[in-house]
């Protein structure tokens, strides 16, 4: 494999941090946005340089400083991490631009402070991406948990603080009380972090310990939602939607399930898990979560709430695709990261667009709205149909990937609980989208005229929408990555 | 000239002390000026002799030129070189944040404060340099009793929490010259590393194993380990801000040294760590130490008291991880006596600032605390976070170690009890941010332009804030260094 030394990857985390200051210090709103722009678009720059080389099945890694003997802030980029950084910092672009809309037309308050927690937190989720060992991985994973309490509790009141305190009690509570203590654990019985294709984990465990471990970083990382540690989740949704688009579909949580993804990968290492039979214990903690967070989906009648608990299923489908240790299995889980992610960004962002609108938040009062919203509403069915995973969207190739693998494993049992979740996803989308459009005159529940919102934000939504359908047809570079990375790991030749 | 700089580190603070205390009574305006130089100075000679040492090696200066084990000699090695550069850095750093408090409190006695300021630092530098188990007991209530002035200089409570800290002290100093004279009897000397020869050969001794209890009952006195710690909280609470500034991060601190060095280079490793009931015991003490500190800081509602019990938590930890008596264990409790001084130092400051500005630590006033200033609250975030223990501040590395072990010495309940002060922590500090950036709730669901007004402390408390905030990061990322080229060459063989 080829390996090159470049300090790109510490370039493209620090691009955002250092933008911060300089937000703070614009006078104008215009100037403002305007650096969070160019953080934006030179963040996905840098991240594209090395997007040709790393297809080529090349590694860039960088050593920021080795604080003590195998614990340093060390950064690698490989397929995986870069399939993840392209996702999200492209992504950065699109809500930056929703974020000016939304805001401005809602007079928000406090937006100079919202801007600069915003390009910390891609900061961090690019540390992650591109983190070369478990430490790094931990440090910017609670850098990230910090850099986005402001932005959870960005209305200050009464429902921002205890939605806050919720979010960083579960977070931060889970991440020192279980992944710490897993860390050192396995730190002081191996002596090191850096990842592995194979991981680094062979023979130094029993399979209870190992077992145990394991549960304690898939339960530790919170932020992958699943449950019983997923109700942060939706009481985060109290964020303003831009927010909630970026990071709650997007960046924090896909933060999580990524670091579930490495450590299963990198630290304990498939081949392992799969001798001893732990892929599937992973396997059944995820279905259990995809079923239920499912079926309180269905029941949710605020849409952002009703986003969330979809969300959660949809990250399990991840975890899942991981844990079955199967190539495809693997692919589609990586992939999904990418499908869900511009799936998933549409639905809020025309949750955000209908909320600035309209002031409607909740399904029920949506009656009628397409014909009010007829861009709005045309791209949230298309998101919904990719997060369901219908042809021709990109969120059916991720899940063909993903049926495939429980086959290729040879695990009937988790086939069912695709499909029967991807009936119930049906089950909670289709009416939305029917209900907007298909209703008689009386029935159609706006008074006055509803606009569509500002073109800032209708822009962006329809961007990511358009996105979902073309990566259908044309999926690159994300199935080559999550494949490359697959081959990594499982040591087969290079596709 | 480099030879005599040990002599130097103590004698620039005593001899302005009395300068410092003497031009009070001249100009006054000349006092504080000298007090910063000198300690610029200190901390300079500190820092060359921290050099010095990583370059060639300890240094043993004998005082006035007596050889010993007559004469007294100072030591500067691997264990106290950057323990020396710390305090002085506290204090010197400490004095500019406070200018403003020592300008308004001690307008007319501002001599005599910043001579006792100085004194008492005399005595902190002088219990880390020496060499001397005696002399440590001398310095030791040099320390002291210029810590209760200082304390007591206070208003309201001060003097009576003052001469309850007396009360107890004094106790904690007799226990120790008590466990100086059974080493005595035991040995017929005094110099440390002339104990150290003599202990192998009196594994068995009842006398010195009573000598070593009785000193480290004494330090426990004098360092506030649970359930000891009575006379800290209000001691350090309800002294003025100028001396809680220094005190807090450096009494207990210098304790734990006194500790670590009685420990490990006078009774040595092999004597002190043979008996697994005596340390098991202790290490018990520790956690309950860290238990209960935890649990009595959720209990108050003033930051500085809320701090103060911190402090005994913190305490808990180094104790327990020195008394691991394994490599991690040892190293984490020495590293983290860096460290912690460093994050009380910058949590002390930021309270000072924060008093100094609203008049008040009470929760229930430090309401929208992050639109008033936000200096003072970046400083404030970065030591929570050292406090909690997250990368990359230095608290996550001594932790790291602490918990290592634990985990090597088998000791689940210790490691426990460090996850749960860290989870205890990030509650307590979570609730102050919560109170801070949250505004008092405005009408109109927060949709509000109006924030809090800017409202920051003067540039001289806010620079030494921020200068000590991101020296705990720069500590963290140099934690290799600090353990690799200092402590772990301050371990003696011993140490498995």
């Amino acid at each position: 494999m080829e390996m090159l030394y470049s300090a790109k990857p510490l370039a493209a985390i620090l691009v955002s941090f250092f933008v911060v200051p300089i937000i703070f210090s614009s006078r104008s709103e215009n100037v403002r946005e305007a650096w969070t722009f160019v953080a934006a678009i030179l963040k996905f720059a840098i991240v594209l340089s090395m997007l040709p080389f790393v297809l080529k099945g090349g590694q860039i890694a960088y050593t920021l400083v080795e604080v003590l003997p195998g614990l340093a802030i060390e950064f690698k980029v490989d397929a995986f991490g870069m399939l993840f950084a392209l996702v999200s910092s492209s992504l950065w672009i699109v809500t930056s631009m929703y974020s000016i809309g939304y805001m401005r037309s809602l007079n928000e308050h406090g937006q100079t402070r919202y801007y600069a927690c915003f390009a910390l937190s891609l900061s961090a989720t690019l540390g992650v991406a591109f983190a070369g060992n478990l430490f790094t991985l931990y440090l910017f994973y609670e850098m990230l948990s910090f850099a986005t309490y402001p932005l959870v509790t960005h209305h200050q009141d009464q429902e921002a603080r205890s939605s806050g305190r919720k979010y960083i009690t579960y977070i931060l509570g889970a991440s020192i009380g279980l992944v710490l203590p897993a860390m050192l654990v396995i730190y002081s019985q191996t002596g090191t972090f850096e990842f592995a294709p194979q991981g680094f984990m062979n023979g130094h465990f029993s399979q209870p310990a190992t077992a145990v471990l394991l549960l304690m970083f898939v339960f530790g990382f919170a932020k992958a939602g699943v449950m019983p540690f997923h109700s942060w989740l939706p009481a985060a949704m109290v964020a303003p939607t831009p927010v909630s688009a970026l990071l709650h579909a997007v960046a924090v949580v896909k933060v999580g399930v990524f670091c579930v993804a490495r450590v299963i990968t990198g630290v304990f290492g498939t081949k392992m898990l799969a001798s001893i039979g732990l892929g599937t214990l992973v396997c059944y903690v995820a279905s259990f979560t995809i079923i239920v967070s499912s079926m309180i989906a269905l029941s949710q009648d605020g849409l952002k709430r009703r986003l969330a608990f979809s969300t959660i299923g949809q990250l399990s489908y991840i975890i899942l695709g991981i844990a079955l240790l199967s190539p495809s299995g693997m692919t589609g889980g990586m992939l999904h990261i990418a499908m869900h992610a511009f799936g998933k960004i549409t639905l809020f962002f025309c949750a955000g667009a209908i909320f600035a609108a309209s002031g409607i938040k909740n399904v029920s009062q949506m009656v009628g709205i397409g014909r009010r919203m007829p861009y709005t509403m045309t791209a949230f069915l298309l998101g919904s149909l990719s997060v369901i995973g219908l042809p021709p969207l990109g969120g059916f190739i991720s899940k063909w990937n993903l049926v495939i693998g429980t086959l290729e494993s040879g695990q009937i049992f988790f086939l069912f609980v695709l499909l029967a979740s991807s009936l119930m996803n049906a089950a909670y989308f289709l009416p939305i989208s029917y209900k907007a459009f298909f209703c008689t005159d009386e029935e159609a529940m706006f008074e006055k005229k509803v606009d569509e919102v500002p073109t800032w934000c209708l822009i962006p939504l329809c961007m990511t929408a358009t996105c979902s359908v073309i990566f259908f047809f044309y999926p690159q570079p994300f199935l080559q990555l999550a494949k490359l990375a697959v081959a990594t790991i499982i040591g087969a030749p290079m596709p | 000239m480099t030879q005599h700089f040990p002599a130097l580190l103590i004698i620039i603070p005593l001899l302005s002390a009395l300068l410092v205390s003497a031009m009070g009574w001249i100009d006054r305006r000349w006092c504080f000026p000298l007090a910063v130089a000198s300690l610029a100075g200190a901390l300079a000679v500190s820092i060359g002799l921290a050099a010095h040492v990583m370059a060639a090696g300890p240094i043993v200066y004998k005082m006035a030129g007596w050889r010993p084990p007559i004469g007294i000699v100072y030591v500067i090695d691997y264990l106290n070189a950057p323990v020396l550069v710390v305090i002085l850095a506290v204090a010197l750093l400490n004095l500019i944040s406070a200018k403003v408090w020592i300008e308004k409190d001690f307008e007319d006695k501002m001599g005599a404060y910043l001579g006792l300021y100085l004194l008492f630092l005399s005595g902190m530098v002088g219990i880390v340099a020496t060499g001397d188990a005696f002399n440590l007991y001398v310095l030791l209530e040099i320390g002291s009793l210029t810590g209760y002035a200082l304390i007591g200089l206070g208003k309201e409570r001060a003097p009576l929490s003052s001469l309850n800290y007396l009360f107890m002290g004094t106790i904690g100093a007799s226990f120790y010259l008590l466990g100086i004279g059974y080493i005595y009897i035991a040995t017929g000397t005094l110099n440390m590393a002339d104990i150290a020869l003599l202990v192998p050969q009196l594994e068995g001794s009842g006398t010195l194993f009573l000598a070593l209890i009785i000193c480290m009952a004494g330090l426990f006195v004098k360092m506030a380990l649970f359930p000891l710690h009575g006379w800290l909280p209000n001691a350090y609470s309800n002294a003025p801000s100028a001396s809680a500034g220094l005190i807090a991060p450096l009494t207990t601190k210098v304790m734990i040294y006194a500790m670590v060095r009685v420990g490990l280079t006078v009774f040595t490793p092999a004597f002190t760590f043979a008996r697994p009931l005596l340390s098991e015991a202790i290490v018990w003490l520790a956690i309950a130490a860290i238990v209960s500190g935890s649990l009595l800081a959720l209990m108050q509602r003033r930051l500085s008291r809320m701090f103060t019990y911190i402090i005994v938590a913190e305490v808990g930890y180094m104790v327990g991880g020195f008394w691991l008596g394994n490599k991690a264990g040892v190293t984490g409790a020495t590293l983290h006596i860096i460290n912690d001084a460093a994050m009380t130092l910058t949590l002390f400051m930021a309270v000072s600032a924060i008093i100094w500005k609203l008049g008040s630590d009470k929760f229930e006033d430090l309401q929208g605390l992050f639109g008033k200033m936000p200096f003072t609250m970046i400083g404030f975030v970065i030591a929570a976070l050292a406090v909690i223990g997250i990368p990359p501040t230095c608290g996550f590395f001594s932790k790291w170690y602490l918990i290592t072990g634990g985990i090597n010495a088998g000791q689940w309940g210790f490691v426990a009890a460090l996850l749960f002060s860290s989870l205890v922590n990030a509650v307590l500090f979570f609730r102050i941010f919560e109170i801070a950036f949250f505004e008092p709730f405005a009408e109109g669901h927060g949709h509000h332009d109006h924030g809090p007004v800017f409202n920051e402390a003067p540039v001289t408390m806010v620079a030494p804030l921020l200068i000590a905030a991101l020296s705990l990061i720069a500590l963290g990322l140099y934690t290799g260094d600090i353990v690799t080229k200092l402590i772990q060459l301050a371990l003696p063989a011993g140490i498995a």
